[in-house]
């Protein structure tokens, strides 16, 4: 482990920078990311599904802001809400939404679909149940400040030096580079 | 009031995973299945980030970058299918997508 990582380890807990109103703003956050997740799979118009995934995206952002990720949580809104929602809102206007806001909006076997997450939700919640010891009833405090600070140590390693995860940083841009020409190359017209 | 722990955030995530489940296996419209599928990504990210403050270090953190990285290029990726397949179908339904099956 580097020292970066030792010192978020050591990290106490500063009342200066707590959060207020933590569970308000928790329950109300989750209640939204929750919500929009329903309406994602519930609405008959595609464009509609689009809106209603964005507020989910932004609340939980919303949620990495409250568990001292303020990184995490700009990258969210600029990638997802920004970038991947365009991307989705553009291909819904390509695909022609008339005819698809007509049809049956679920599966014929739509019952066997149900009934197979309601089991991985019994799953979870039994998981959850019997494995509450494991998960410490105080949450950590990280350093807010330093966060974003100590991601790119990790990321990008620090005078010179390859940090923990560089290597997997620079194999990252490369599957972006596949997937960007492998999206040009499927969406040309002649091939 | 109870105070807000890891077991909140991981039933949370857990309620947003089975929603993007059920979209997956029930929906007919394959913009919504993947849209569906960045709801699961964007489960596991908050279970990540929430053990990564449970834990006190940010590799959590670092893998939800890195997943926020994949949910990109899956996008992008199965979005291109998608044009290439309604050009050629002229449609988006799931169950009418059958050029693979013998």
């Amino acid at each position: 482990m580097n020292p970066g990582v030792n010192s978020a380890l050591n990290a106490t807990i500063n009342p200066g920078m707590a959060p207020v109103a933590t569970p308000f703003f928790f329950y109300l956050l989750a209640g939204l990311a929750i919500a929009g997740g329903a309406f994602v799979i519930t609405r008959r118009n595609s464009v509609h599904s689009a809106l209603a995934l964005i507020v989910t995206l932004l609340s939980v952002a919303g949620l990495y802001l409250m568990l001292y990720a303020p990184f995490v949580a700009a990258t969210q809104i600029i990638v997802y809400a920004g970038g991947i929602m365009v991307l989705f809102l553009f291909v819904i206007m390509l695909v022609n939404i008339e005819r698809a806001s007509k049809e049956r909006r679920f599966n014929r076997i739509w019952p066997a679909g149900v009934a197979a997450a309601g089991a991985l939700m019994a799953l979870f919640v039994f998981a959850f149940v019997k494995g509450k010891a494991l998960f410490p009833d105080r949450l950590m405090t990280l350093p807010e400040s330093s966060n974003t600070q100590e991601i790119a140590t990790m990321l990008y390693g620090e005078r010179g030096s390859m940090g923990q995860y560089t290597f997997a940083f620079e194999i990252a841009s490369l599957l972006l580079l596949v997937a960007i020409l492998g999206a040009v190359i499927m969406t040309k017209k002649k091939m | 009031m109870v105070p807000i722990t890891t077991i909140h955030y991981l039933v949370v995530a857990a309620a947003l995973f089975v929603l993007g489940v059920i979209g997956v296996l029930t929906r007919r419209n394959v913009v919504i299945v993947l849209m569906s599928i960045e709801l699961i990504l964007n489960a596991v990210n908050l279970n990540l980030v929430a053990f990564s403050r449970m834990w006190g270090n940010l590799h959590g953190q670092v893998f939800s970058i890195f997943i926020t990285v994949d949910a990109a290029a899956e996008a992008a990726a199965g979005l291109g299918i998608l044009i290439a397949f309604f050009r050629n179908k002229e449609t988006i339904n799931v169950d009418e997508i059958d050029l693979l099956k013998w």
